[in-house]
């Protein structure tokens, strides 16, 4: 083989070697570490597995927020005005947490149907709210405007 | 009255810029010299009505004009006067259009000083760079016009700057972000020009190289400052969080590598060439990108910011029409600038490839983990999200894998060179930084951690060829002092921004290693032990800022002394203490937003990192976070140290050297190889 020839031909088959090991290497890091956004009434009505890491994100209900007296738990409930989903979060809350403002908190779901979550975000802004919130709150409201 | 003058100065700058994108480049075809040398007029002239323009605005921001929507909306009277200016960009409209004046910087600045550079090859580049600024002038002036007003209803006062970005950090982030996002259009101008040249050598390569080599560095340092930011004012003491919105800075400073070091072949050995034009696309691709994930709010991100999806559109359909334009033009043309010289499998050549493959292939890894969820969503699979750990995963054994090579980089030759060579000098201080390895880190911190021993040994691996490399150039020349001085900017640039890259790869490991972390519940007289030190909650107090009231929590740091009874207070026994730290839980007056601000004991080898959550129960105590942090400095030293390599190779003498004699040769040269074009 002409060796400018040859030398491509490392070059490629290095390449396209290394690239499948990236491809490999980025799918498995994949699998373990996607969370997938359920709305409360999603969890609610079982569609939510658990004992996998998963986003339940909506309004914190008024008068939920509960601190626990000797240790830095809190439980507070989100809902997507359908239903409404119980969280347990152990840590400082964001700043921006408050009730009947929009939050996602991820974590996993226990057999009691409680949230514990392991990280909880609030919006960073007085406007904003995270998209799949206002989706699923626009999609309650929608539901139940036609029955 | 004076918005109304920003407004028309940019309606000028439109008009201006569009004339750039025009005339110029049909001047470049048809051969025209005055069209041509139209366009470093133009380019000041697009320069200048954008200062106005954004004078204008800093001023009805200074002034307090709440008559101007984005005024009302992200200012305040009681704002102190330096974040009122930086207030400027903390927000859409803006921020969009500090964008649009670094763009005409940067085009005045080529304008400026490449008097050397041949006519044509101006004219084209300004071309190019005149029709982005359209693209994005337009976007500001039709879909977010920073100078809309609220007449005849003035607010009597405005909404006030979101508390975050009241922050020195943040008056700088955004425009060093922008002069490095928006930077790299220079190197995609120069690498479209020369595409529609059909003429790209080591000429192209030396005057595209600094201008890349500078917006990298503002990339770079930028970058560094956002991380700082994240750390010290979002109050949970991390770094780097894997954000939509730090990915997509992140991108192009990847991609940007990969470019910077693959012209480096280009001008010294004419190789690499149409891969290196495909690069600068690819860069400058990830920088609209990067402002399209930003400014349309399609991503959820701890520093997504209201946005409007409808913006979004117009930016994708600009990204697709300066991606597809381009990727068209480099299709047809990449055949006529294709290098043909070889190079064997051990030279300086490959181990630059390695470097290109390895940062292209982290740059694609990180794009599919950010664009993934809009991918999901498009195709109905619902909403995911991916975490840290997924990038940590793919990101640091790429990263570990470019060490080794990068090593070996200043020491290898250019062509040819032998495997023989690379042993003989490296195999001694192999060793020891093997040995190093083993030993430092128990040194350091009980135990043996296998993951700062590599952190140990890929830096130290770096600083040994770094080392070697230039024992070998002191040999060459008489004296110390006379082989220093030898020595050209752009060495001395590597040199930095290499040692830069070492610190970095410690002060990340070190940190994620060793850090201790504690939320706690604590009232005033408290105390809690962290890795050797006693935090004291002294106690607390009122503060007055000058637009917010905030609530501190006073501690005293001490070395712990385990002889003694842990509950007696140093504070009581007036000891000298390590630190003192008042952490700040700010109520803003005018939104009545709150926020934390952390107090931190910066050091060398360790940060102490006090913040407050928020009251618990009644006796007066608080959530409490106390963070360890060693070498995190490192982290942010050493990218300061890249960035500030990047800079001084850009001043290396050979670029500033006049380009070529004969600017009206190449006028002819080139023409022909238009008319060939055109006959084919």
């Amino acid at each position: 083989m002409h060796p400018l020839r040859r030398q491509r031909l490392w070059v490629v088959l290095s390449i396209v070697s290394f690239s499948s090991a990236a491809v490999g290497l980025a799918l498995y890091a994949l699998r373990g570490n996607i969370n997938l956004f359920y709305p409360p009434a999603d969890v609610a009505a079982g569609a939510a597995p658990r004992d996998t890491s998963i986003r339940v994100g909506g309004m914190v209900v008024d008068g939920s927020v509960r601190r626990a007296a000797d240790s830095l738990q809190v439980r507070f409930a989100v809902t997507d005005y359908r239903a409404s989903v119980e969280v347990v979060y152990e840590g400082i809350l964001p700043d921006l947490f408050a009730e009947g403002e929009g939050v996602v908190a991820s974590g996993r779901l226990g057999a009691d149907g409680v949230l514990r979550a392991h990280q909880v975000l609030a919006k960073h802004d007085e406007d904003y709210m995270p998209p799949e919130v206002a989706e699923a709150l626009e999609r309650s409201a929608d539901a139940r405007a036609l029955p | 009255m004076i918005p109304e003058v920003g407004h028309l100065a940019l309606i000028f700058a439109l008009v201006m810029a569009l004339g750039l994108a025009l005339i110029p480049l049909w001047g470049s075809f048809r051969g025209h010299y005055a069209a041509m040398r139209l366009a470093p007029s133009l380019a000041l002239g697009v320069g200048v009505f954008c200062a106005i323009s954004f004078a204008c605005l800093a001023s009805a921001f200074v002034r307090d004009d709440f008559s101007v929507a984005v005024v009302a909306s992200n200012s305040n009277s009681l704002l102190p006067p330096v974040y009122k200016f930086s207030a400027l960009w903390g927000n859409h409209e803006g921020s969009l259009l500090l964008w649009v004046l670094i763009l005409s910087l940067w085009m005045a600045a080529v304008a400026s000083f490449s008097r050397g550079l041949p006519t044509i090859v101006l004219a084209r580049v300004l071309a190019v760079m005149g029709a982005i600024a359209v693209g994005f002038l337009s976007f500001s002036l039709f879909t977010s016009n920073p100078f809309a007003r609220l007449l005849p209803a003035v607010p009597a006062d405005g909404n006030d700057l979101n508390p975050l970005l009241q922050d020195p950090g943040l008056i700088v982030h955004p425009p060093l972000l922008y002069m490095g996002y928006v930077g790299f259009s220079v190197a995609f101008a120069f690498a479209v020009a020369a595409l529609l040249g059909g003429r790209l050598d080591a000429a192209w390569a030396r005057w595209s190289r600094p201008w890349t080599n500078v917006a990298w560095a503002f990339l770079s340092l930028g970058i560094m400052l956002g991380s700082w930011w994240a750390y010290y004012e979002l109050g949970w003491g991390g770094w780097w969080f894997w954000d939509p919105v730090e990915n997509a800075s992140f991108m192009p400073w990847l991609a940007g590598t990969a470019l910077l070091h693959s012209l480096a072949v280009t001008e010294k050995r004419g190789l690499f060439k149409s891969w290196t034009v495909l690069l600068a696309i690819f860069t400058f691709s990830l920088s609209l990108l990067g402002t399209f994930l930003v400014r349309s709010g399609v991503l959820t991100s701890v520093h997504a910011f209201a946005a409007d999806p409808a913006r979004g559109l117009f930016i994708l359909v600009f990204l697709a029409l300066v991606v597809g334009a381009s990727l068209t033009l480099y299709a047809l043309r990449a055949p006529a600038v294709r290098s043909r010289i070889g190079f064997s499998p051990v030279s300086r050549e490959t181990l630059l490839l390695v470097n290109n493959v390895v940062f292209l292939v982290t740059t694609l890894t990180v794009l599919f983990g950010t664009l993934f969820p809009l991918l999901m969503d498009a195709l109905g699979q619902g909403k995911y999200s991916v975490g840290a750990p997924y990038f940590n995963a793919v990101f640091v054994p790429l990263m570990a894998l470019l060490v080794p090579f990068m090593g070996l980089g200043p020491i290898s030759r250019w062509r040819d060179d032998s495997v023989h060579r690379w042993r003989s000098r490296l195999l001694i201080p192999g060793l020891l930084v093997v040995a190093l390895a083993l030993i430092l880190p128990r040194l350091s911190a009980p135990g043996f951690n296998l993951w700062m021993a590599l952190a140990v040994l890929l830096s130290a691996w770096l600083l040994a060829g770094l080392c070697v490399d230039f024992r070998e150039r002191r040999r060459n020349s008489p004296g110390l002092l006379r082989a220093l001085r030898r020595q050209p900017a752009s060495y001395w640039g590597m040199l930095l921004a290499h040692t830069g890259f070492a610190a970095t790869i410690l002060g990340a490991v070190a940190t994620s290693q060793y850090r201790i972390e504690r939320d706690l519940r604590m009232a005033p007289g408290d105390v809690a032990v962290l890795a050797g030190y006693r935090f004291e909650f002294v106690e607390t107090r009122r503060l007055h800022g000058p637009n917010y009231r905030a609530d501190g929590a006073y501690f005293r740091i001490y070395h712990d002394d385990k002889a003694r009874d842990s509950k007696a207070l140093n504070t009581a026994r007036g000891d000298k203490a390590v630190a003192e730290l008042l952490a700040e839980k700010r109520r803003y007056l005018a939104s009545g937003s709150v926020m934390t601000e952390a107090a931190i004991d910066a050091g060398v080898f360790r940060d102490l990192y006090v913040a407050m959550g928020e009251p618990v129960g009644t006796d007066g105590a608080w959530a409490i976070r106390l963070h360890y942090k060693p070498m995190v400095r490192w982290i942010w030293l050493g990218a300061l140290a890249m960035g500030i390599g990047g800079l001084v190779t850009a001043a290396d003498r050979r670029y500033r050297r006049p380009a070529r004699a004969g600017a009206s040769l190449d006028v002819r040269g080139d023409a022909r190889v238009n008319a060939r074009v055109a006959q084919a």
